[in-house]
């Protein structure tokens, strides 16, 4: 069986050692199989997929197809119809705001969203509220970042139409209850959006356990190229939904005023689909069933704690969120006493080490855990222990080279 | 200058024990600098005497860059006429944009002009700016700085 370290090869971009890459939480690194996969896509097959009656088209056809079979696999979907490949899951979140949430939601009634969201799964929720004149409701977590069974039951009411929710927050690191959230809100009588861009890449994701109505994500998190990701909606839903995007391949016939729209799942694919980086979607999934999601959790787990316990050793950080290393998903965000956070990200550059330093698209959750900016290191299975050992090192140096003493 | 020298021979002292971060008496002019992606935010204020600035002084927070170059950028424009500030502010610019590269219009910003190599990092050049930028806006459109 290949270990860490075998599958840290297939990635050219760690080959030199030279640099110490934490900010997976923005993209992860891609492996040799998925770069060579979308190539060979381009080299032997390619051609514009579901229109071509000649061979190349229908082989590129088949193989953006399948595709879409392995992403309805790797999620949980009942079938592959309801699998729609978007950009990413800012895309996919669109999506649902406008086909779903426009013509769904009416005055006087209420989105529920939490506070902890990326602004990819705010501000398209804005936009539903401001048009249809409904209220946006949030959700807000307790010190560790955990929402309270007693805080989603007092703010989704009969009045809620969606539920808009983070699977996983890009600056805490929690995993919400999206399961007991769902099954809550269902008895309501809404409908449930998860936000799954930070779950998907490092842990089995299973829409239909979850019982959600849409799960969006990325394919660049998850080791796929930028540019592809997907969109999970159940059947019943999507069939009732307006078109989002209009144009090319997403129509069944079309006259000078009208036109009748295809089937699931096209009649959300307006346009040229982008089939060459669904093949290295497909090829990055089949990756991590190689590695193993068992394996990428231990991983990620013992590098987490390893940064959390060293981090604890210095007085002037302060972490944000769970004190257990194991509820953060790879992800620690903290700031240190003095040093504003783009400081330490320049100076830690300056030592080929790479974190994340800012609001984190994260705003209002900035605004409410009271810090402007923070500073993020985010690890993913292929990162090593002798790295978060460079990265605390180094980290410890900062105080120093920004004027406090030796 | 390596950008740990650069930290430790110049940023620091401004950031840490800055001179003209302080609120000034009856200031004639008044603006707000904003880093919205990083969180800068500075609120500089000028008095004008005869076309002459003054007085100044800055309050806010932000990254040791953008606090150190306001600093430096106050301690330029104290006794300087609004048109020589105004020129020293697209200098300024123009030597972190990498435009302006000649040693003799460089030297005119004295201290500041330490900043130069911050051309080569581009995600700091709107940190170094803030203050510098502030300042021309102010001095340029007048009725957009606030008055007390």
């Amino acid at each position: 069986m290949s270990s860490i370290t075998d599958f840290r090869r297939d990635f050219d971009i760690f080959g030199s050692g030279e640099y110490v890459y934490f900010d997976n939480a923005a993209t992860s690194q891609r492996p040799r199989q998925v770069l060579d996969a979308v190539s060979n896509f381009y080299k032997t097959t390619n051609a514009n997929p579901l229109r071509g009656l000649y061979d190349w088209s229908m082989d590129a056809t088949k193989e953006y197809e399948d595709a879409r079979k392995t992403v309805a696999d790797f999620v949980g979907a009942v079938s592959s119809e309801e699998i729609i490949f978007t950009r990413n899951t800012t895309e996919s979140i669109n999506l649902v705001a406008y086909s779903y949430g426009l013509d769904n939601v009416s005055k006087g009634d209420e989105i529920v969203i939490s506070v902890m969201e990326h602004h990819s799964n705010i501000l398209p929720w804005q936009m539903v509220a401001r048009k249809n004149g409904a209220k946006l409701v949030y959700l807000e977590p307790d010190d560790e970042g955990v929402i309270s069974r007693q805080e989603y039951e007092s703010k989704i009411t009969d009045r809620t139409k969606i539920v808009a929710i983070g699977h996983v927050s890009n600056v805490m690191g929690i995993t919400n209850p999206v399961k007991e959230i769902t099954s809550y809100a269902h008895s309501k009588g809404a409908v449930v959006v998860v936000d799954g861009a930070q779950s998907a890449p490092h842990m089995k994701v299973d829409v239909t356990d979850i019982g959600c109505d849409f799960f969006a994500f990325s394919g660049h998190k998850m080791m796929a190229p930028m540019g592809i990701g997907a969109l999970y909606g159940r059947k019943e839903l999507l069939e009732n939904m307006s078109p989002f995007l209009t144009g090319g391949e997403m129509i069944e016939y079309v006259t000078r005023q009208d036109a009748t729209y295809a089937e699931l799942p096209h009649k959300f694919e307006a346009g040229t689909v982008n089939a060459g980086d669904a093949v290295g979607l497909a090829e990055a999934i089949r990756y991590i069933e190689k590695v193993g999601f068992d394996r990428i959790e231990e991983q990620e787990k013992k590098l987490t704690a390893l940064l959390m316990d060293g981090l604890s050793k210095m007085p002037y950080i302060k972490v944000y969120g769970s004190k257990d290393p194991t509820k953060h998903c790879g992800i620690v965000t903290f700031t240190m006493e003095g040093v504003h956070p783009h400081d330490m990200a320049s100076v830690l550059n300056d030592d080929k080490i790479c974190i994340r330093a800012g609001h984190h698209c994260a705003q209002p959750l900035m605004q409410f855990i009271g810090a402007g900016s923070t500073a993020r290191a985010s690890v993913y299975f292929y990162n090593t222990e002798e790295e978060v050992e460079r990265f605390l090192d180094r980290l410890s140096s900062v105080r120093e080279v920004m004027g406090y003493g030796a | 200058m390596e950008l740990k020298q650069l930290y430790r021979e110049i940023v620091n002292e401004h950031n840490l024990h800055p001179v003209h971060k302080k609120s000034i008496e009856n200031p004639d002019l008044v603006m707000r600098g904003v880093n919205p992606s990083c969180g800068d935010d500075i609120t500089l204020s000028l008095k004008i005497t005869d076309g002459v600035i003054s007085d100044a002084g800055y309050e806010g927070s932000g990254c040791a860059i953008s606090q150190a170059s306001v600093d430096m950028m106050v301690d330029q424009i104290i006794g300087r006429s609004k048109e020589e500030a105004i020129k020293l502010a697209g200098t300024f610019m123009g030597m972190i944009k990498g435009e302006i590269t000649d040693e003799e219009s460089i030297e005119a910003l004295d201290e500041a002009a330490a900043l130069q190599d911050v051309a080569h990092m581009p995600a700091r050049v709107k940190c170094a700016v803030l203050g510098w930028h502030t300042m021309q806006e102010m001095l340029e459109h007048p009725e957009k700085a606030q008055k007390n």
